[in-house]
């Protein structure tokens, strides 16, 4: 049934499910410095309400290990006392949680409107090329993940590309971009220097 | 008007603890926590400071909904700018965040709170980091946590990463995931106000709303509501993007008009274009037209002439760009970042998505321009949030004033208008 008279519900057309599961993964427990670091969040929090710290407590997992795995939600689960049903409910909200292994490098252009006039799609496009990937895929390498991103909130120095969800390179070019890549190739994280704040400086 | 939320933005050293105190810093926390908290709502109200997360509601009259019965209060500040178009917060946090939390302190001042969360979204990390490192400073100096200033005034403030969602910019949004759920928006009554944040009465402010603040107690609400037009004074931050020649965030008051702010602060359109639509408020608001800027930017007057000032995100677009590409950018924003509690949004952006895709594609046919209507106004007002009509928004904007783009598509069964800007071959096939 569907809530508009002409739109076919329910069919593969126009029926929209993104669901997907999490990967079952290795046993997982926080490192000791992480655990204790969790910790003091939820201290921040009412001591009835340690779910809150439930996003704090997934970056952690993907500071770990990369990403987020079903026995990781349950560890997340135990350290919160909450059910592992509501950690992958939040997991699978979130769009800066990776369900699967990326690359050491996650790019990510933002293609909203702003930047897009700037030419994201251009920026895609040639990062594309340069890494010989789709968007949404991994190189075989491991090293780079391609993804699209919406709005960044940095309208004013688009195109934007964040770089695992922390580093942000701005006013990119398909040129800018070649070359980052070129850099994360030969001097790794050291490269990860376009954050505006050097650049305004 | 001489700047007042980024007078020292461009300061190497603004964002530090040594800096703001040595520039009046804290001393409207200061004169604040000398007045009875009834009186800082009272002064907030007479200074008709509006929210400037995008509805434009009197922050005053919030705070004097929170329930003062019931213990404890929050205060959490909304710092997930996510509207497109908008970039302002993050300016403010980066370089200023001591005023931030100088603004949240009073707010908690006022309506009896001991804790302020500022949710900030999650793709600010290099920010955050800022705002940590300086919010310990405030800790160790006594400008937060015990026996602020030496008052017996104690208060935290702890900021909150979000995970990348749109939706948590909604208020009762963001205060589900502040609990640790998923951003989806609370029905109400009731508001946040009496049941917000872990069903306490809670005040959720924009982080420019609580940046006016240290300003108003320290110069009064007359001077502050004298700054614009009636029932619109203050500063104002407006970031202005899309194709002019200084994109950036821009400080001025609201009698200030949005031709001034694009053609004079952002030095127009790019050399050798023309003006073609401007987005004044963020992607969620109604386009209008070149012939339609010679107005105050302020609330009152933007929506008079059919359109909102929302989050003051100005998006301007020349003659290269297609607006059924625009509407069909921007779908793939909304279906993206719906939260999927309500089926119309839920189900309806993917299908408006769809149409426009196809549109674009040249695959069009004349009767799903009746269809791209009548599916959006099955979605707007017919969710439990704004975002509804948001969605809804850049379909019906652009049908409205560019119907004729629309048809040529189909006619021609292409885009007709071609831009240097896009990438045609890749992208065009990933949709």
């Amino acid at each position: 049934m569907s809530f508009h008279p002409l739109m076919a519900y329910g069919t593969d057309a126009w029926h929209r499910s993104d669901r997907v599961l999490l990967p079952a993964g290795e046993p997982f427990a926080y490192t000791p410095d992480r655990a204790a670091k969790l910790e003091d969040i939820c201290s921040k929090y009412p001591p009835e309400r340690r779910k809150s710290a439930v996003l704090a407590a997934l970056y952690l997992v993907q500071e770990q290990q990369g990403y987020i795995t079903a026995s990781a939600a349950r560890h997340v689960a135990e350290f919160l006392r909450i059910t592992p049903a509501e950690v992958e409910d939040v997991c699978s909200y979130y769009v800066m949680f990776f369900k699967a292994p990326v690359g050491t490098y996650v790019l990510q252009v933002c293609r909203t409107l702003s930047c897009a006039l700037a030419g994201a799609e251009r920026v895609t496009e040639s990062l594309s090329e340069k890494l010989g990937l789709k968007v949404g895929e991994t190189d075989a390498s491991g090293m780079f993940t391609l993804l699209e991103f919406e709005c960044l909130g940095a309208c004013d120095r688009a195109p934007v590309v964040m770089v695992n969800n922390e580093h942000w390179h701005e006013k990119a070019t398909p040129e800018s971009c070649a070359q980052l890549v070129d850099d994360l190739r030969t001097r790794g994280a050291a490269a990860l220097t376009g954050c505006h704040l050097h650049v305004e400086k | 008007m001489d700047p007042i939320l980024t007078k020292y933005i461009r300061e190497p050293n603004s964002f530090t603890l040594d800096f703001y105190t040595k520039h009046e810093g804290y001393q409207g926390l200061k004169k604040a926590l000398g007045m009875q908290p009834n009186d800082v709502i009272e002064t907030v109200k007479a200074s008709g400071l509006r929210g400037r997360g995008g509805a434009g509601f009197p922050t005053g009259m919030k705070w004097q909904f929170v329930d003062k019965k019931a213990e404890p209060r929050y205060i959490a500040c909304n710092a997930d700018e996510s509207e497109p178009g908008t970039f302002k917060d993050h300016v403010l946090m980066e370089r200023n965040p001591h005023l931030l939390f100088e603004g949240c302190l009073i707010g908690c001042w006022a309506i009896g709170a001991k804790t302020a969360y500022i949710y900030i979204r999650g793709e600010f990390y290099h920010v955050q980091k800022v705002m940590e490192a300086e919010l310990a400073k405030a800790y160790a100096q006594g400008y937060a946590g015990k026996n602020i200033l030496g008052t017996g005034f104690d208060c935290d403030i702890v900021i909150h990463r979000g995970a990348g969602a749109y939706e948590a910019g909604e208020e009762t949004a963001l205060i589900e995931s502040l609990e640790g759920k998923r951003a989806q928006p609370r029905i109400k009554p009731p508001f946040p106000a009496v049941a917000g944040l872990y069903q306490k009465p809670t005040a959720v402010n924009n982080v420019e709303t609580l940046c006016n603040l240290p300003a108003i107690i320290i110069n009064g609400a007359e001077w502050f509501a004298k700054l614009g037009p009636e029932k619109n004074g203050g500063p104002k931050l407006y970031c202005v993007s899309g194709h002019v020649k200084r994109p950036g965030v821009y400080e001025a008051s609201m009698n200030t008009t949005l031709k001034e702010l694009i053609f004079d602060r952002a030095g127009g359109i790019r050399d050798g274009h023309q003006l073609k639509a401007v987005i004044p408020g963020g992607s969620s608001v109604p386009i209008l037209l070149p012939d339609q800027l010679d107005i105050p930017a302020s609330f009152d007057s933007v929506q008079k002439a059919g359109s909102m000032l929302g989050s003051a995100g100005i998006i301007v677009m020349d003659e290269t760009t297609c607006m059924v590409w625009t509407a069909m950018n921007l779908m793939h924003f909304y279906k993206h970042e719906s939260c999927g509690k309500c089926t119309p949004c839920r189900e309806g952006g993917d299908w408006l998505f769809k149409i426009l895709s196809k549109i674009e594609r040249g695959e069009g046919e004349m009767r799903d321009l009746d269809l791209l209507t009548s599916v959006s106004n099955n979605i707007a007002g017919k969710t439990l949030c704004a975002f509804g009509d948001a969605e809804a928004t850049p379909p019906l904007t652009t049908l409205k004033h560019f119907r004729g783009e629309y048809e040529a598509h189909i006619r021609e069964g292409r885009c007709t208008v071609p831009a240097d800007w896009r990438a045609r071959g890749v992208m065009a096939a990933a949709h």
